[in-house]
């Protein structure tokens, strides 16, 4: 099995005033390239905060998290940015698109923050073209110049997707994809998070909902704060 | 169509060149002021506009971040109205205050010439003559005055006032070429050497009186009433005459300290000290009058000095100082040696520092008070910026998420606060330019129309109000109008960089 990311016994509590509030008791996790997996469990269960510390977005208090044979929280800073911008993809419940820019704009994103300034100048006509096939991919290329504010649920998402695409990470992290949204919609994302698997994205995907987790290759429970 | 899809798609790019190069210029009229740099302008700004495109247009999400959050935050009206406030106040005080300073400085140079070999006594010094004839061989002078300064009593013949006045004795003929004194006479502004020859008897011995010393009507605009000929008045002055030790002339040396003369002109200098106090009368005559006419020794009070240019002022007083030390070791054997070792050669600013330095002082305190209102600025701006990012905090989430640096967060609202600064300080400064190009017409208007005068000529020496824009003010202002600014949005931005994009994303979800 050619791994991509393992996760070692990872620890992750949080501070509820005088309470401390085991999330993750030591999670082992490992995820094979080109995989499609779902991670599951009950609300509370520490599903978003595993994701996290996978993606580099937080960190674990113990415990650690291998990308390609190489730990993440040994990463600096730079590093990390590098990590988070080029080897994994987010796509959140909630989209989290910016608002001020244009739909196009936002696939840009990744690509602009990516590059050094020359970097971007000369990529940018590429870089253009490469987010115009991502929003024709998820079905998104008639509403290219449009805001966030102006699309529906369903075509933010598919937004999002093709923004955590644009630099072709290897893996992509997606958190409650379908949550905010209503199963036709909802099953119209998950196609194309499939479609994608297909053509050899790894994708782990954390939902509740087990009709959602039932469609990937690899269902990963967790429970009190260990994976079942 | 096609050109406005093109500006429509290169609108970013259009808006980083224009930033560029409105700062370009502004940052070019800095450097244009500095002597240091004079020669190398051109590359300089050139370079300097040619590396600040590149990096506008390069960086442009940040810049299209910042303008896109610049043109839709309302908020933004509120931070750029602050900083055009600020510097419209600012541009206008002290380009007003600027000028009065400059105005009233030039008026002591050209009331005293470049440079001042003088004394505070009022003996005088011996040996003038020798020395001007000295200091009229260097190659750097172009005229000397020789001058007696005293005091006196003033009074009118049949009249029961008097009032004590200064006493300045010259020959108009040299003070003219030295000094602006020609230009402050009224009927003998044409042929300055003939001031002390009254119109109405060229006979009687003439003298100029400072124009605020005698009852006389203003207009609103500031102009003296006069005569179409200078009024027949005869003056009583009276002086104090000295004997080379100091001491009070005795009545029996044969010494005339009173003397009638005839009102020949006015001298309007513009130096409220000088109009209301000074009275100029023929060399000669002040010298007899205070006791300087030795027939051995004759004695002035200073000899003021014009050098034929302006630059080099230091380099030139320190000439005259060289010439004055060795002049002064040749005389030191000579009859009353010891009043040169009161004589001080000093420039014309060092001469009317007393005056000058109190306006100097008041625009420092101005400049101070200002430097707090920017401070108040920089104060609403981080309020503004606390508020902006407060709102904006999803975005640094998923800005994070994706990659983004903790500076290149920084940068962006950076950009965001350069951009207000920019625009207020362009709207501020164009308001104050605009004002300023007006004020006198609009002075002139609202007196007109509703009789009320901001500037009352009557009372101020200035004719106008000044309103010389100069472009190192207005690029200093603007620069530090977006300076602050960005000042302003640093702290917010740093803190809201330094936060966890999970922690940020997590709250916006709630």
């Amino acid at each position: 099995m050619d791994t991509i990311l393992k996760v070692n016994k990872l620890h992750k509590s949080y501070r509820m005033g005088q309470a401390r509030l085991d999330v993750l008791k030591g999670v082992d996790l490992e995820i094979a390239r080109g995989e499609f997996s779902a991670i599951v469990g009950a609300s509370g269960s520490g599903k978003s905060t595993l994701l996290h510390i996978m993606g580099g977005l937080d960190r674990a208090d113990k415990g650690h998290v291998e990308f390609d044979g190489r730990r993440i929280d040994r990463f600096g800073s730079g590093q990390l940015n590098r990590f988070r911008n080029k080897k994994v993809g987010f796509v959140f419940q909630f989209y989290h698109l910016l608002d001020e820019l244009t739909v196009v704009e936002n696939v840009l994103l990744p690509a602009m923050a990516g590059t050094g300034s020359i970097g971007w100048f000369a990529r940018r006509r590429s870089a253009r073209r490469r987010a115009g096939e991502l929003l024709d991919q998820v079905g998104l290329a008639d509403r290219m110049r449009h805001k966030p504010y102006q699309l529906s649920g369903g075509e933010r998402q598919r937004a999002a997707i093709a923004r955590a695409l644009m630099n072709e990470p290897e893996l992509l992290l997606a958190d409650e994809p379908t949550g905010n949204l209503d199963s036709k919609t909802g099953n119209g994302i998950l196609e194309v998070l499939e479609t994608l698997n297909r053509k050899g994205q790894t994708i782990v995907m954390v939902t509740h909902d087990d009709r959602m987790a039932g469609r990937t290759k690899r269902v990963i429970r967790l429970l009190d704060g260990r994976t079942v | 169509m096609h050109l406005l899809k093109l500006i429509k798609r290169y609108f970013f790019e259009i808006v980083a060149c224009s930033v560029s190069v409105v700062l370009g210029i502004l940052l070019g009229l800095v450097i244009y002021r500095l002597p240091w740099v004079g020669r190398y302008l051109e590359w300089a700004m050139g370079l300097f506009l040619a590396a600040y495109i590149a990096v506008c247009i390069l960086v442009s999400y940040r810049l299209k971040l910042a303008t896109h959050y610049f043109l839709r935050r309302p908020i933004s009206i509120l931070a750029v109205v602050a900083v055009s406030l600020c510097v419209f106040i600012v541009l206008v005080v002290m380009t007003v205050m600027n000028g009065l300073v400059s105005e009233f400085r030039e008026k002591n140079h050209s009331f005293v010439g470049d440079c001042v070999v003088s004394t505070d006594s009022l003996v005088g010094f011996p040996y003038y003559e020798e020395f001007s004839a000295e200091l009229r061989k260097l190659k750097s002078v172009e005229a000397v005055s020789a001058v007696v300064h005293s005091f006196g009593l003033l009074t009118q013949r049949g009249a029961d006032w008097n009032m004590g006045i200064e006493i300045m004795g010259i020959d108009p003929s040299d003070h003219v070429r030295v000094t602006g004194f020609g230009e402050t006479l009224f009927y003998h502004r044409g042929s300055p050497e003939n001031a002390f020859v009254p119109d109405y008897d060229a006979e009687a011995t003439g003298c100029v009186v400072g124009i605020d010393m005698m009852p006389r009507s203003r207009s609103r605009s500031g102009e003296y009433y006069h005569t179409p000929r200078p009024q027949q008045i005869e003056l009583i002055i009276s002086c104090f005459p000295l004997t080379a030790r100091g001491a009070l002339a005795k009545a029996d040396m044969g010494i005339v300290n009173t003397k009638s003369f005839h009102y020949s002109d006015d001298s309007h200098s513009g130096l409220v000290k000088v109009d209301g106090n000074m009275i100029y009368i023929p060399f000669g005559v002040a010298q007899q009058m205070c006791g300087m006419d030795d027939p051995d020794h004759p004695r002035a009070s200073a000899i003021h000095i014009r050098f034929k240019t302006r630059n080099g002022l230091g380099e030139n007083v320190a000439a005259v100082r060289l010439l004055w030390n060795s002049f002064v070791e040749a005389k030191s054997d000579s009859g009353q040696a010891e009043l040169l070792s009161g004589v001080r050669v000093q420039s014309w600013i060092e001469n009317r520092r007393s005056y000058i330095a109190p306006m100097e002082k008041e625009q420092t305190m101005l400049i101070f008070l200002f430097l707090m209102l920017g401070l108040i600025t920089v104060f609403v701006i981080f309020v503004v910026f606390y508020m902006v990012i407060s709102h904006k905090s999803k975005d640094i989430g998923i800005l994070r998420s994706i990659g983004v640096s903790r500076a290149g967060v920084v940068q962006v609202f950076g950009y965001y606060a350069a951009l207000v600064g920019l625009v207020g300080a362009a709207a501020g400064g164009a308001a104050a330019c605009v004002l300023l190009v007006n004020v006198n017409n609009l002075e002139d208007w609202l007196f007109a129309r509703y009789g009320f005068q901001l500037w009352d000529r009557s009372v101020y020496a200035i004719g106008a109000i000044p309103n010389d824009i100069d472009p190192v003010v207005v690029g200093a202002v603007v620069l530090s109008a977006i300076a602050a600014s960005i000042a302003g949005s640093l702290g917010p931005s740093v803190q809201a960089a330094r936060r966890r994009p999970v922690e940020i994303l997590q709250v916006n979800q709630l």
